[in-house]
């Protein structure tokens, strides 16, 4: 196999991380509240100024680590924020969720262009992200990789709160039947909450990983946003395993059709693939069925 | 004996069109009170509103001396009151112990929260141990309902909502579930109301009835001054 070939295969794998980074959070809340987040790519966007003000304050190695605890609470207070001032008060009618956030979305653009300037802040890496390993005759840049190790232990992690703790368990009730898990004693606008906070969080920590490939932009969640939504509707809406199987795919299918086109040809044929795909499978990678969704 | 909850001018609404209209319902500690009438008659969203899972629209609610007409239903589950609902309601991608810990959810703020499902719900419901890894949607109908009744008390309630427990189950179940029952109304003296349109079910277990209709309560009894002929022309069609 020839080296690019293989290039792009490791460029899909650490796109496919961000891809999926940006779209659980969509995914956990869209699975349990029935909404979306339109301001969701902020989330990155404020992950990757707050990455840039810790290295500020924290120069060098360490500051890249303290980065991803500031980035995650941060994104997950804003999350926690919007979910409760403007979500929560809308909740009769879902359908103006999408509006209002996609105001609150056009908001934090606009801040962080009056409070950082359009151009852009760059976050200087470490030195040992600026490296690169070389496999099988591939350069690996350090930083993919980190963003690949990252994304895994992300995933991980949110596997096994889902899957082994009490709260987990809790949300997995809610998700499935949201009026029983009321009668039984859920306090479920604090599950909301929760998970609200999580996925915007887990964004934010997106973000970090995107501050390392390039600068921060106020629009920088807007490139990342549309896939991590083509991520979610192909996933299956709501499941995890079909987020990340589809994160996956598009991710390889992004960076793959790239040896073929340019970019901007490869992201139209990213949207073409999904729509073939949802006419082929219109329930997704995996399919959830809930009693909720049958009504 | 005090009441335990207390319905007063209760009504409920969906969007424009009214299906509870000026509920009274008093039931005493430890009553069994059965709610029968026709079907679409309210009974069932009569269940949802003292639960909490739909919207009280007029009147008021309360439960062991407190207010709760504006409460939530995780607040009521907490505060005591168990459901059973129509269609059983089970998680279905849980397994049957997940669901019996959700339950537990409703010994929050009581001072005693558990992590571990009580050992006399299984013995309860021998059946519901065997399976306990199992995902309750592969469930049988009559499975289902034990889980979903398991699935109440493991919150302790003192008052239990059930809706049409034997609603499309096999006959051999349906003796299994009402020895349950029996169990739970004698030995946990647990107050009860329960939907049920089988007529010699509730003549074998309530004390009380009281007959819906048009969303209202048109004539309230005690078991022992009435025959079940007596009331079945208000559940036959």
């Amino acid at each position: 196999m020839d080296a690019l070939f293989l290039n792009q295969l490791f460029n899909g794998a650490s796109l496919a991380s961000l891809y999926l980074l940006a779209a659980l959070g969509l995914a956990l809340s869209f699975g349990l509240m029935r909404v979306i987040n339109m301001a969701h790519g902020e989330m990155l966007m404020l992950g990757g100024y707050l990455a840039w003000m810790t290295l500020l304050v924290v120069p060098g190695a360490m500051g890249i680590i303290l980065a991803i605890p500031v980035a995650f609470i941060g994104a997950a207070a804003m999350g926690g924020l919007i979910l409760s001032t403007l979500i929560r008060r809308l909740s009769a009618r879902p359908l103006d969720t999408l509006l209002a956030t996609w105001g609150v979305s056009l908001i934090l653009q606009q801040g962080a262009r009056d409070l950082f300037g359009a151009v852009g802040v760059e976050v200087r890496a470490p030195e040992w992200l600026t490296g690169s390993f070389v496999a099988f005759g591939v350069t690996l840049p350090s930083a993919r990789l980190f963003i690949i190790a990252i994304a895994a232990l992300v995933l991980g992690a949110l596997a096994l709160v889902l899957l082994k703790t009490r709260i987990g368990l809790l949300v997995r009730a809610v998700n499935q039947d949201r009026m029983m898990a009321s009668a039984t004693g859920i306090d479920v606008q604090r599950v909301d909450l929760t998970v609200f906070c999580l996925g915007s969080g887990v964004a934010g920590l997106a973000g970090v990983m995107l501050a390392l490939l390039g600068p921060v932009t106020p629009n920088v969640g807007q490139s990342y946003i549309i896939p991590a939504f083509l991520v979610v509707v192909m996933g299956g809406l709501g499941s995890i395993v079909g987020t990340t199987a589809s994160a996956i795919i598009l991710g390889l299918f992004a960076a793959l059709a790239q040896i073929f086109v340019d970019v901007s040809v490869a992201q139209m044929l990213l949207l073409v693939f999904v729509i073939l795909f949802i006419q082929v499978r219109p329930q997704g990678v995996v399919a959830v069925k809930t009693r909720q969704l049958d009504a | 004996m005090s009441a335990l909850l207390e319905i007063a001018g209760l009504s409920s609404a969906y969007g424009q069109s009214r299906v509870l209209w000026d509920v009274d319902l008093t039931l005493a500690r430890g009553q069994v009170m059965a709610l029968i009438g026709r079907n679409g008659v309210g009974k069932t969203t009569l269940l949802h509103t003292i639960m909490g899972t739909r919207p009280v629209t007029g009147g008021t609610l309360h439960f062991d001396g407190r207010d709760m007409t504006a409460m939530p239903a995780h607040g009521r589950a907490r505060a005591g009151i168990g459901f059973v609902p129509q269609g059983r309601h089970v998680f279905p991608q849980l397994t049957v112990m997940e669901n019996l810990e959700t339950g537990l959810s409703a010994l929050a703020g009581r001072g005693k929260r558990s992590a571990k499902v009580p050992q006399h719900i299984f013995d309860l419901f021998p059946k519901l141990w065997d399976i306990r890894g199992r995902a309750a949607g592969f469930l049988s109908g009559g499975e289902q309902q034990q889980l979903a009744i398991g699935r109440a008390l493991a919150g302790e309630p003192s008052l239990l909502l059930l809706d049409e427990p034997t609603e499309g189950i096999q006959p051999n179940v349906v003796q299994q579930i009402e020895a349950a029952l029996v169990h739970v109304r004698d030995e946990l003296g647990m107050t009860v109301l329960v939907v049920e349109q089988y007529l010699d079910f509730v003549w074998r277990f309530a004390d009380r009835y009281c007959a819906m209709q048009n969303g209202r309560i048109i004539r309230q009894g005690a078991i022992a001054d009435e025959t079940a002929k007596d009331v079945a022309h208000l559940v036959q069609i």
